[in-house]
């Protein structure tokens, strides 16, 4: 942990960015900030666990250093896990602070069975999709430039900060698509009910850690060809 | 599994695309053999490394490790091998000591043992003074020592070298054949690649010549410089730099080879050796430039690499020059 998750790539997008978005909207109206909360959480997530993708996969391709490990016996699939994983627990210490903070601040209850339940397939998620688009590129920079489209995309359209249902129906097809709509909507649910939504939402999420896994280890195995 | 052929390499080859890196290549290695793949750069040396330690798949032929078939079998025989890249990439932000830990830990090495193995290796390679210093701020000789060392942390019975010395001063480089010859005097079978022929000839039992993905000739360093045997070889030292020299002598020395040393001296292989000594004098007197020193002296193995791969002079004191 400590080689990577201190470099400025991770730290500005994985740290920085987060908390200045959070405090951006508690600034703006404080009473109505409480009500924010989940889809803040799931907007950390999905910021600590990529930055710290584009670290740990880019890093290390340009320094040769993924190469090193596997040389040792072990294989593709196995790095790419480890490497999904490692930007897991990033997200979960960034995402936890986050939470942990807002909860105490606000005075929130939540249910917290349903809130690692949806948290930590949405890590999972959120790592592998940035682990997919990581191992597409060479250099840290063109990494979070790719990762930035979903990333942005989805904090518009995954209702963090406007409601899925209010906007157009277009845009709430696009939406069913993206994780993090998934996420903030089972968060939702670990905070105010009900709480089948959570078990709904936590499936839909592995599918989505699935989906991305399968074709980055492929990426990645090519990449050793 | 048979010991004896550590490495068993049948009409492998290697394309990406268009470009054919490796052509149907065949060797052997032999157990407690300090084997070397002599090259210029581009002639495929590392893509051959990277396929016989599993970081890369052969387009056709077979190769086997230690027995082990490197496609079918490569986590097998990787807890057996040990690699050092051309690019010396352990972790910069950990320790000397802390890399070599991580290093055991990656090959299973209980942790008592990799403690123990760790500041053995760090005594070995003379870097127990810096042993707490981040990789990053260690010496390029430093770095290439310790990569040696990550390498050696699961006490592998074959070690890959690729250009181990390359980049680093006359010292770093002299110090670090010196532990080489120290791992192949404890049994250790090297394979190593490289593109300096002083080292090649000074290190390795037996050397594969590889000139654009093919294995041109094999044989001990004293097989290989009988190729070159009844050429004549001049060795030219002029009292100042004189760089025309080499494109002079090369106009006038048809059938010859000439090598700029470095600015003062040159070496000509073959063409007739009358006719070289006339144009030398002849040279010095046209330039007024003295001559410090002219000998005949027996063909070196650089003579006999560029007798087998007709590799150009031109080509050749570029590759010195890197």
């Amino acid at each position: 942990m400590r080689t990577y998750y201190l470099k400025p790539p991770a730290v500005s997008w994985g740290i920085v960015f987060p908390i200045t978005w959070i405090l951006a909207f508690y600034l703006r109206s404080p009473r109505d900030f409480a009500e924010l909360v989940p889809g803040l959480i799931a907007m950390t997530a999905l910021f600590s666990t990529t930055a710290a993708e584009a670290v740990v996969i880019n890093f290390e391709l340009r320094l040769g250093s993924l190469e090193r490990l596997l040389l040792a016996p072990i294989g593709v699939p196995a790095v790419f896990l480890g490497k999904v994983l490692g930007g897991a627990l990033f997200g979960l210490i960034m995402t936890a602070a986050v939470a942990l903070g807002s909860i105490l601040a606000l005075g929130l209850s939540v249910n917290v069975v349903y809130l690692l339940m949806v948290l930590i397939p949405a890590l999972l998620a959120f790592s592998s999709l940035g682990a997919l688009l990581c191992v597409m590129v060479r250099e840290v920079f063109e990494a979070q430039t790719l990762l930035n489209l979903p990333r942005f995309l989805m904090i518009f359209l995954s209702g963090v900060v406007y409601p899925v249902s209010a906007m157009p129906r277009a845009l709430q097809a696009l939406a069913k698509v993206l994780p993090l709509t998934y996420a903030v909507d089972g968060l939702r649910a670990a905070f105010w009910g009900p709480g089948a939504a959570a078990y709904v939402d936590a499936l839909v999420l592995l599918g989505f850690a699935l989906a991305f896994v399968v074709p980055g280890m492929r990426l990645l195995a090519r990449r050793f060809e | 599994m048979n010991v004896d052929r550590v490495i068993q390499v049948e009409g492998l080859t290697k394309a990406y695309g268009e470009l054919l890196a490796v052509a149907a290549i065949s060797f052997e290695v032999q157990e407690g053999e300090l084997f070397g793949f002599l090259g210029p750069n581009g002639a495929g040396k590392t893509t051959t490394i990277r396929m016989l330690t599993g970081l890369a798949r052969p387009t056709s032929g077979t190769a086997r490790v230690l027995g082990l078939d490197i496609r079918a079998q490569a986590a097998q025989a990787k807890r057996h091998i040990g690699v050092v890249p051309e690019q010396s990439n352990l972790y910069d932000e950990l320790s000397a000591r802390d890399n070599l830990l991580f290093m055991g830990k990656l090959f299973g090495v209980p942790r008592g043992e990799r403690r123990r193995r760790a500041e053995g290796l760090l005594r070995m390679f003379r870097l127990e003074d810096r042993k707490n210093s981040h990789f990053a701020a260690l010496s390029r000789g430093m770095k290439r020592a310790l990569t040696i060392a990550a390498a050696m942390v699961h006490h592998p019975k074959l070690l890959f070298l690729d250009e181990p010395t390359l980049g680093l001063d006359v010292a770093a480089a002299r110090s670090l054949r010196a532990l080489i010859a120290g791992l192949h005097d404890q049994g250790v079978t090297v394979f190593l690649t490289t593109h300096y022929l002083e080292e090649a000839g000074l290190l390795c039992d037996r050397i594969a010549i590889l000139v654009s993905g093919k294995v041109v000739r094999t044989g001990t360093p004293a097989e290989l410089k009988r190729a070159a045997e009844g050429e004549s070889v001049i060795e030219v030292r002029f009292g100042k730099p004189v760089p025309e020299a080499r494109d002079v002598f090369t106009s006038r020395l048809p059938g010859a080879q000439v090598v700029a040393m470095n600015g003062h001296e040159l070496r000509i292989l073959g063409g007739d050796p009358a006719q070289a000594y006339r144009v030398v004098f002849a040279f010095s007197e046209e330039k007024e430039v003295a001559i410090e020193a002219v000998n005949t002296v027996k063909p070196s193995l650089e003579d006999a690499f560029l007798k087998i791969t007709d590799l150009s002079p031109v080509a050749m004191t570029q590759e010195k020059g890197k």
